[in-house]
């Protein structure tokens, strides 16, 4: 079971403001039955421009219901520019902290409410605001709302945006426009920092072997694999390189002719442009 | 408050009689098996009549019975085990709806260059054997399907599977973790090769587990340093939970009948008392070859975890196959393999069923669950309206 606090719990035994308003001012959709939550939230304004009455129905785990719940709570009796205010934070610390892969919870409550004001200014339904390009095709997360997650919260790893927002939650494709889109964020933010210069020096024979092992990785393994072969990296002794060839690739000619010129390469590249290359001899 | 336990495929109640034969090896039979002295020959014994035990459930001989530390171990020795001894000559070919314990072995066969393949399950979790047939025709292959799924219950076909496997020339596994002490199995009827199995499946502690390995099957060993297990696998035998897990097989050979009938019959009154009573359900899973104890259902427009959380306020345990509950955010990779629509897979849940299991408790449930699901359908923004 997951570490709800008694307050998450509290609010998914017994969520205040359930339900759809009649002739809401407002309202707001996001999430979708795909992404294993949803949120529907609509509210009525008063004379005074405050909110009234709010209500919600939530697709979701307990958590989801509890943020929707503690959402309409935080965001009754305010005008809607203070409502803009909340963040999914507020919403988390109302309820006492949520588990960190929960935290995508808070980030739906906020966007419902974000939907309904917008819906309440200009009439828009649409379930969704997409601005900017779509990054996450999976969920449906638009590089616009990564950078505001990222921004509100500090993050600093792609698995900690999937947990606020669920984009790179499912096949993994965008992960590095994830954290490309960190990396831009951060050093939105680090701009005024002094940036370090870092000398350049010799690597040491650990340092050298990692590197050849990533260039492998990267750059030899990818095309060996799509023919069903594979590289192993068998020892390194000053600039000689020792290689085997395996699966498919290790009873392949054309793959044995290819092995010095590619691998060498791409090593003498990445890694050293004294590097050579051999194949091991059984 | 009354308390309901229907997630016997998660883990299942230790038998009283499995307690009561374990306890004296912590107390008095702490020896070790394989010393020269009375304190640990006594044990030595023991140890051999639950190998016994175990394989007269199987219908086994105990030489081909090697007691491991839990599924998982069984299940990675025979596949990277067998990978191993055959030295790069055999492909690997599994189903899209293993276990972990099968994928994840799979996937780094994969990632070291052989040829994997993952054969796909139709909407009701089954196989297609003619494309398990052309997998085969790659060449010789280790065939590592399961006995019955974990999360739908639902049974493949090993005996036929086994026969094409061995007609081809391959080696066949089965992980039948779910299987074991819920259906008969006979091993001198059919020509499964290696076969897992868990303790903890069948009211024996966790942390006790056992691979079966046909005689003439070459396996090479994952923990070395030790002559223990006829060599198979180092380390000195965990004698209390290998007492536990005999007796465990002992009592399931006994109570097979009744997993078969009685329990059956619940799981079955389960069933229908959920299709009466709640609209918009449907059961996830081949309905004619399914586990006696296990039933998957989906409740549309509402989500798994908070079913579970609901019932766990009313003392009722279940489990889910939605993405909430695995702590990743894709539902189920079983249910998704079914081709289970989104609407139907993040309500999926679980009962599964044993024989400490009464009629009382299926009453309890059928009551205590309609108002669950009312209630969070009354919360959900989707559905009729």
């Amino acid at each position: 079971m997951w570490e709800y606090t008694d307050k998450v719990l509290d609010h998914f035994r017994n969520p205040r403001n359930v339900g759809v308003i009649d002739k809401p001012d407002g309202i707001g959709e996001v999430g979708s039955m795909a992404c294993g939550d949803a949120l529907k939230l609509t509210f009525k304004l008063d004379a005074r421009k405050r909110i009234s009455d709010v209500k919600f129905q939530t697709f979701g785990c307990a958590s989801a219901i509890a943020s929707s719940s503690a959402l309409t709570e935080i965001i009754k009796g305010k005008t809607l520019e203070e409502a803009e205010q909340v963040t999914n934070q507020d919403i988390a610390d109302y309820l006492g902290g949520l588990p960190e892969q929960k935290m995508h919870c808070s980030v739906m409550g906020r966007e419902a409410l974000e939907v309904a004001i917008h819906n309440y200014r200009t009439g828009d339904t649409s379930k969704k605001i997409l601005e900017g390009k779509v990054v996450c095709h999976c969920f449906g997360v638009t590089e616009e709302e990564i950078t505001r997650v990222v921004r509100d919260n500090r993050l600093t790893t792609v698995e900690q945006v999937t947990n606020f927002c669920k984009a790179g939650g499912a096949c993994g494709k965008c992960h590095k426009d994830i954290a490309d889109i960190i990396a831009k964020v951060r050093g939105e933010i680090r701009e005024s920092a002094p940036v370090e210069v870092q000398p350049p020096h010799k690597l040491t024979t650990l340092q050298k072997i990692k590197l050849i092992e990533e260039t492998l990785d990267k750059e030899v393994r990818p095309a060996l694999r799509k023919d069903g072969g594979d590289i192993e990296l068998i020892d390194v002794s000053g600039n000689q390189v020792i290689v085997a060839l395996r699966g498919m690739c290790a009873n392949c000619q054309v793959a044995r002719f290819t092995l010095k010129d590619v691998v060498e390469a791409k090593l003498r590249e990445f890694v050293s442009p004294d590097i050579m290359v051999e194949e091991d001899k059984p | 408050m009354k308390k309901v336990y229907l997630d016997n495929n998660a883990t299942t109640a230790i038998a009283p009689e499995v307690i009561d034969a374990m306890t004296p090896f912590f107390r008095e039979l702490w020896g070790n098996p394989s010393s020269m002295h009375a304190f640990g020959g006594q044990v030595r014994r023991h140890v051999e009549n639950a190998r016994r035990q175990v394989a007269d459930l199987l219908g086994a001989d105990q030489s081909e019975i090697i007691f491991t530390s839990c599924g998982t171990e069984s299940d990675n020795m025979a596949i990277r085990g067998t990978m191993e001894a055959a030295a790069g000559r055999l492909n690997f070919i599994t189903t899209r709806v293993e276990h972990p314990a099968v994928l994840e072995p799979a996937r780094m066969l994969k990632d070291r260059g052989y040829n994997v393949i993952e054969l796909d399950v139709d909407s009701s979790g089954q196989i297609d054997l003619g494309q398990l047939e052309r997998a085969l025709g790659y060449g010789p292959a280790l065939v590592s399907v399961m006995w019955a799924n974990n999360e739908t219950g639902v049974m493949f076909p090993i005996g036929k599977i086994a026969e094409m496997v061995k007609a081809a020339g391959g080696i066949m596994h089965t992980d039948a973790v779910q299987a074991v002490g819920k259906l008969p199995i006979d091993l001198r009827a059919n020509k499964v090769d290696l076969l897992s199995l868990s303790g903890h499946k069948l009211h024996a502690p966790k942390g006790i587990g056992a691979l079966y390995v046909r005689k003439g099957t070459r396996v090479a060993p994952l923990l070395l340093g030790g002559h223990q297990e006829g060599g198979k696998r180092g380390g000195t035998e965990n004698v209390p939970y290998i007492v536990g897990l005999g007796k465990a097989c002992e009592l399931a050979g006994k109570n097979i009948s009744e997993e078969m009938t009685r329990v059956a019959a619940m799981r079955d009154r389960l069933q229908k008392g959920i299709l009466k009573k709640c609209p918009d359900v449907r059961v996830n899973g081949d309905q004619a070859h399914r586990l006696p104890n296990t039933l998957n259902i989906s409740f549309l427009y509402i989500e798994g975890e908070s079913i579970l959380y609901h019932l766990s306020d009313l003392g009722i345990a279940a489990s889910s196959g939605s993405a909430c509950t695995s702590g990743s955010l894709e539902p189920s990779h079983v249910i998704r393999a079914m081709g289970v629509p989104f609407i139907a897979a993040h309500g999926s849940t679980r009962f599964s069923l044993s024989r400490y299991n009464t009629d009382a408790d299926i009453d309890y449930v059928l009551k205590s669950l309609p108002p669950v699901i009312e209630k969070l359908r009354s919360i959900s923004p989707f559905g009729r309206t």
